[in-house]
């Protein structure tokens, strides 16, 4: 079978920022932040209370018992993303129940489904006292089975882990399936729960930023002042198909997946790694079949550590060097959305794609040595991308890096 | 419990509210007559949900073999009511 190009027809968001694609992208172009402080997490004992907002979804209008009962908090999310998605790419159930439509999403936990159902064992020391939900929402792949249920799905069928590349790589696995002609069209995504259990580990480690006193402000991406991550998470769903599906179907054609690079670092279990990076973007730009020079945004994974950021800035430095694309990191207002950011991050850029903007590094108020060798945006920008590109990085030295163009026959 | 509700009429009010919630199903349609499985729309799952909504509700845990017996509400009343009363 010959080489499909792969396109992108429909997109979901359920995140800090909004719960619809407009609210999103309002918020984006306000440089808004949605982040606040928990106070469950101080009084739970953590270094910080800071997290991402994220409404709980209410379905029980839409999704019967049985439905509901496997689905985990983060599956609520991604059932969101997923229905907006669906919308806007004019695909109805009848559809995907006579066409074969997979799912793959990115997720790496389902903690507070685990911890509740140890607590359930430790108090009645009687496992069917679990109940019959506890088994689907305690599994990574919670997300993938709830909605390949609901929405009676007939192609590939899984949950990807990598950190928090997760949403990125399930991206780039759904886009090599059916650019090899194996899937016709596969439903990607990312979800996060937002959980005090799920960021307890990850506190532990004092990965997050302590800027309690100032939410909005805490995530400072590339900023010399940055002192730690901002945990978030929430759903983001793409639906992306061949460019033969889209045209059969008549869809609306938002953009074009064209490179998808990934590596290990193989290397330290946490600490970044420059030379894995490189690896990651230059695999992709090589997939592409483009030089740096064609790249107007990147999305940067950059989440406000401090290591992290200078690896990453060194990295877009060395792969783009005089070309100096606009560069922001939209977890300045996000967040860390940890599995989801990879999916995320996509459907923010297409925002800006779309939306003739480039969202704003905020937080942004003195860059160090390295980030300042990018051309990062510290306000909004307005300027036309044809073309960006989205890093993740994730634990365990697992890289993603995705490239989308705008749609040209 | 109180003699009060281990009465017949409270195990059944009780009941009824607690399944009508956990299963999603109009009270009306719990009567003792009706068929467990089908008004309740059970299938395998939902039987260790009802071990559970049991237990949470009236403090023990029905045998999964004790269904099989159960084919409509009063079967499944006269069950509850059996447990309480020894229990009580």
């Amino acid at each position: 079978m010959s080489e499909q190009r792969v396109v992108i027809t429909g997109m979901g968001i359920w995140s800090c920022l909004g719960t619809s694609l407009a609210e999103v992208e309002a918020s984006l172009r306000a440089g808004r932040s949605g982040i606040t402080v928990s106070q469950e997490r101080k009084e739970m004992g953590f270094r910080s209370g800071l997290t991402g907002h994220v409404p709980m979804p209410d379905v029980k209008d839409r999704l019967n018992r049985r439905q509901r009962i496997g689905m985990a908090e983060q599956v609520y999310y991604a059932y969101e993303a997923t229905e907006q998605a669906l919308t806007q790419a004019g695909i109805s159930r009848e559809w995907l129940e006579a066409n074969e439509a997979g799912i793959i999403f990115g997720n790496d936990s389902s903690a507070l489904a685990v911890v509740d159902s140890v607590d359930i064992i430790r108090r009645k020391k009687d496992t069917t006292l679990l109940g019959s939900g506890a088994i689907f929402q305690g599994m990574n792949c919670t997300v993938t089975m709830n909605l390949s249920t609901i929405l009676k799905l007939k192609g590939v069928n899984f949950t990807l882990s990598g950190a928090c590349a997760s949403g990125s790589h399930a991206i780039g696995m759904g886009y090599l399936l059916i650019k090899q002609g194996l899937q016709r069209m596969v439903i990607c995504g990312g979800a996060q729960e937002v959980n005090s259990y799920a960021f307890g580990s990850f506190d532990g480690i004092g990965a997050f930023s302590t800027k309690e006193d100032d939410p909005a402000g805490a995530s400072r991406p590339f900023d010399a002042q940055r002192d730690g991550l901002v945990p978030s998470g929430g759903a983001a769903t793409l639906v992306i198909e061949s460019l033969e599906s889209a045209r059969e179907r008549g869809a609306t054609i938002l953009g074009e997946v064209t490179g998808y690079g990934f590596s290990s670092n193989g290397d330290h279990i946490s600490d970044p790694n420059l030379d894995g990076q490189v690896r990651a973007l230059n695999m992709a730009l090589k997939m592409a079949g483009i030089g740096a020079d064609a790249i107007g945004y990147v999305n940067a994974h950059a989440t406000g550590t401090p290591v992290g950021d200078r690896i990453e800035a060194q990295a877009l430095h060395a792969v783009f060097g005089q070309h100096r694309p606009w560069v922001s990191s939209t977890k300045s207002m996000t967040g860390h959305e940890c599995w989801m950011a990879g999916a995320s991050e996509v459907v923010y850029s297409m925002l800006m794609l779309h939306g003739g903007f480039i969202a704003p590094n905020a937080n942004l108020h003195t860059p160090d040595d390295d980030s300042a060798k990018l051309n990062l945006a510290r306000e909004t920008v307005n300027a036309r991308i044809d073309r960006f590109l989205s890093n993740s990085f994730g634990f365990g030295g697992t890289n993603s890096t995705l490239i989308v163009q705008r749609f040209k026959d | 419990m109180t003699t009060n509700e281990t009465s017949r009429e409270a195990i059944i009010a009780k009941t009824k509210k607690f399944l009508s919630e956990e299963f999603e199903v109009d009270p009306e349609t719990i009567t003792p007559d009706a068929p467990l499985k089908e008004t309740l729309a059970l299938d395998s799952l939902d039987y260790v949900d009802l071990v559970v909504v049991i237990e949470e509700n009236f403090g023990f845990k029905v045998n999964g073999e004790a269904f099989m017996q159960m084919v409509t509400f009063k079967d499944f009343f006269d069950h509850i009511e059996a447990n309480v009363t020894a229990k009580a």
